[in-house]
């Protein structure tokens, strides 16, 4: 066993093909991006879940969704259009009115669970109820998530930490996504719960 | 955010788009150096030791297993303390016995043939190869390690709480994971850790896997396009990804089992079960719900498992074939499509569960096309050995090792593919033969190749190589004793999954298993030497050159070990891929090129 010094470098490196230039990377977008792919796939896996269930046994029981989702979705909707309104300046203060509104969301589904219990529709109560909950309570918890992301996408402005505004940018699509699979839920279970 | 002009060395300093959290300093403290590190290479240790330990605990299982099957009325000492009712008197029960054979399983699957390959040598060279400093995201990195090893301490708790381990087997196969503590013991609080752990393990993977892909989409350095990637990083990429996918269908399975279990929920229990004399108190769920999700991952877990292996195999054997690797393309093309075809073939470990016979057709299919790319692959490594003048270090052999196992285990698979052939085979040692040879053993055999291609690069330290062959050639005459003959049990109809063989029909297998248990206590011990020689080169062995085995890739361009940030904060301008081996009579007798720019990197100790 020796060391090899480094060869020196032949003709043939010459004709290395030159290098692209592409457009900087961004790892937090990426990584959103991915996770993205990582939750769709969790919610797909469910949605599956919850068809072949529906049919394994007549004992599905359809009720009327809490009004206040819709309210919910209406809430959801702004605080993702603040959202974006502070990315494109990099306010702060929008990214303050958006955590406003994301912890309004999840407190308006804390609501919409209770007023389901308070009809008698539990989590065991019906394949119907389970899959609500394990669906929204999911999705909260991920909209929860993205209220850290946001925390600390906020800690970074107002401290003037480095590259605020790669932060913000992955935090924005990542609040997005948590609208689209929101309203892609609420459709999912308006048409089978 | 801009790219820094290259420095007149052929280095710079690659910040472009990097959020400066990747730009750590040096840790100081004890706790942040070795323990809560956010280093890759501390984190991909912290993998390895655990798979360590995991992979000797599920070995020991087997132990137990092996050595009840031989001799079922022999009392094992000791084994009593670990369950006064599994094993009283130290004679395993067959609830016992099935509650090893889970805890043997989900170890093995989970923390050591995921955990091994995968997190723990991705972890550290991943970074490396591609010429990163480090991750992508550090912190989440140190999340995904801290949360796999809660989720092992989880799974290990089952020995010590209620009445043990659960029994569902390591695809905890509903109803019997479902319902409780009527199905038996461990059923209770010992599978809903189990649901528990696995849940954790899912999350963790997750992380890691996120880790992986941005890491390889956007910390590559200068030059380093996707075709100039090292295999093996091509394999941890397209491993990751799978396992992204696969993982996020595993964790919302496990989130329904634990809610079947304590929440009262009906998903996976089906109307009027009765379990114990009980009537469950579960209604219209379904069985086979859970066998679907299970398996939408469980197949790809097997790829999981295999595909790193398959990319450390394709790394080291050019590098001691002295000869470019065959067909590099067809390489990561063949990954590509086992990658893409492993999530349409799930349906193939579930011939006999009830579900529609035709479909059971429909899953037959891709199964027999996945094997072409496996097979293309088989062949590529074989082509790039022959005529090779093959350099016969330890790691060598045991990528010679691993084409020959998972070539014996893959044929077996071409017979499991048929659904009618599999009816037969599907409950019988063939099956348990099959997958240990093609996932188990071959893993392994990846493991080690990689273990002894990259400890001098780990601890800078060289691995003996006299102890190293002693280990690859009892370990591989031990595997082939074990494994074969359960191919013949299982066409003479040796059941699986059975506590002991005391059945008139059954008995004439016993010398058989006599002697497979004989080979499994002896392929065990010769992992000692193993153990001895790792722990013996890591403070004892000779010091390590920067490149002793000549390769090309960019571990290599740096220091063994390599500094903190991997290139003393120069990172590698790459100039071609790492398959420049067998370049003529090169100056200097040097025979190869490596990926990175004329000179090395400053070492920064």
């Amino acid at each position: 066993m020796t060391t090899v010094a480094p060869p020196p470098a032949p003709p043939r490196a010459a004709a290395a093909p030159p290098i692209v230039e592409e457009r900087p990377p961004r790892p937090a977008e990426t990584g959103v991006w991915i996770a993205i792919g990582a939750i769709s796939m969790t919610f797909a896996a469910l949605t599956s879940a919850m068809v072949v269930r529906g049919s394994a046994a007549p004992d599905w029981r359809h009720f009327r969704l809490p009004p206040i989702l819709y309210f919910n979705t209406v809430v959801l909707l702004a605080s993702s259009a603040v959202l974006e309104a502070g990315r494109r300046r990099i306010a702060a203060h929008l990214v303050r009115a958006t955590l406003g509104l994301g912890l309004l969301f999840v407190v308006g589904q804390v609501v919409a669970w209770r007023q389901l219990a308070a009809q008698g529709l539990f989590l065991a109560t019906s394949p119907s109820s389970a899959f609500f909950y394990v669906l929204t309570v999911l999705h909260a918890l991920h909209v929860v998530g993205g209220l850290g992301g946001l925390t600390y996408v906020l800690r970074r402005l107002s401290t003037g930490g480095p590259a605020p505004a790669t932060a913000l940018g992955a935090a924005t699509l990542y609040w997005h996504f948590m609208d689209g699979l929101w309203l892609y839920l609420l459709v999912l279970l308006a048409l089978r719960v | 955010m801009s790219h820094a002009s290259p420095n007149p060395r052929g280095y710079e300093r690659v910040t472009a788009g990097k959020i400066s959290e990747i730009k750590h300093h040096p840790p100081h403290t004890f706790l942040r150096k070795h323990v809560f590190s956010l280093d890759h290479k501390v984190i991909g240790k912290q993998y390895l030791d655990l798979a360590l330990v995991a992979v000797c605990t599920g070995m020991l299982l087997s132990w137990l297993m092996r050595v009840h099957l031989a001799w079922p009325e022999t009392s094992i000492p000791g084994l009593e303390k670990l369950s006064p009712n599994g094993a009283a008197g130290g004679v395993i029960t067959p609830e016992y016995y099935l509650s090893l054979m889970t805890m043997h399983g989900t170890i093995m699957v989970f923390f050591v043939l995921t955990t091994a390959p995968f997190a723990g040598f991705g972890n550290y060279f991943l970074p490396i190869q591609v010429g990163a400093e480090d991750m992508a995201f550090p912190r989440i990195n140190m999340t995904s390690f801290w949360v796999t090893l809660v989720a092992f301490l989880v799974l290990v708790a089952a020995f010590f709480v209620g009445d043990g381990p659960p029994l569902s087997g390591w695809t905890a196969y509903a109803p019997l994971s479902a319902v409780g503590k009527d199905a038996g013991p461990g059923q209770g609080v010992g599978q809903t850790l189990w649901a528990v752990s696995i849940t954790l393990f899912c999350v963790a993977q997750l992380l890691g896997a996120l880790n992986f892909i941005t890491t390889t989409l956007d910390l590559r350095t200068k030059g380093m396009s996707l075709a100039r990637m090292p295999y093996s990083t091509w394999a941890w990429f397209i491993t990751s990804v799978i396992g992204l996918i696969a993982f996020a269908v595993l964790m919302p399975a496990c989130i329904l089992l634990i809610l079947d279990r304590v929440a009262g929920t009906s998903f996976f229990i089906p109307a009027g079960l009765v379990i114990s004399d009980r009537l469950q108190p579960h209604a219209g769920g379904s069985p086979l719900l859970w066998q679907h999700l299970f398996w939408f991952f469980g197949h790809p877990e097997v790829y999981i498992a295999i595909l790193p292996g398959f990319g450390i195999i394709s790394h080291i054997l050019p590098v001691f074939a002295r000869k470019p690797l065959l067909g590099p393309r067809v390489l990561i093309a063949c990954l590509v499509a086992i990658a893409f075809l492993s999530y349409t073939v799930w349906g193939h470990h579930m011939f006999l569960s009830g579900m529609n016979p035709f479909s059971a057709t429909l899953f037959s299919v891709p199964t027999l096309v996945i094997t072409i790319p496996a097979t293309i692959v088989t062949l590529l490594w074989i082509g790039t050995i022959y005529g090779a003048k093959l350099r016969f270090t330890t790691p060598a052999l045991f990528c010679l090792g691993f084409v020959s196992v998972f070539v014996s285990g893959g044929i077996s698979g071409f017979f499991l593919a048929q659904p009618s052939i599999d009816t037969y085979l599907h409950g019988t040692y063939f099956v348990v033969g099959h997958f240990h040879f093609v996932m188990g053993v071959a893993a392994m055999f990846g493991i080690f190749a990689a273990t002894y291609f990259w400890a001098p690069k780990m601890f800078g330290r060289m691995m003996s190589e006299t102890l190293g062959k002693w280990h690859f050639w009892l370990t591989f005459i031990g595997v082939y004793c074990v494994f074969m003959p359960m191919h013949y049990l299982g066409l003479a109809g040796n059941v699986r999954r059975y506590s002991a063989f005391t059945d008139d029909y059954l008995k004439p297998m016993i010398p058989l298993h006599r002697f497979i248990t004989i080979a499994a206590l002896f392929t065990g011990a010769a992992q000692l030497i193993f153990l001895f020689n790792l722990i013996r080169s890591r403070f004892r062995g000779p010091k390590a050159p920067d490149n002793p085995w000549e390769a090309t890739s960019l571990e290599w361009s740096t220091t063994s070990p390599p500094p903190f940030d991997n290139f003393g904060g120069r990172p590698p301008l790459v100039e071609r891929g790492p398959n420049e081996y067998g370049i003529g009579s090169g100056a200097r007798g040097v025979d190869y090129l490596m990926q990175a720019a004329a000179a090395a990197p400053v070492s920064t100790r």
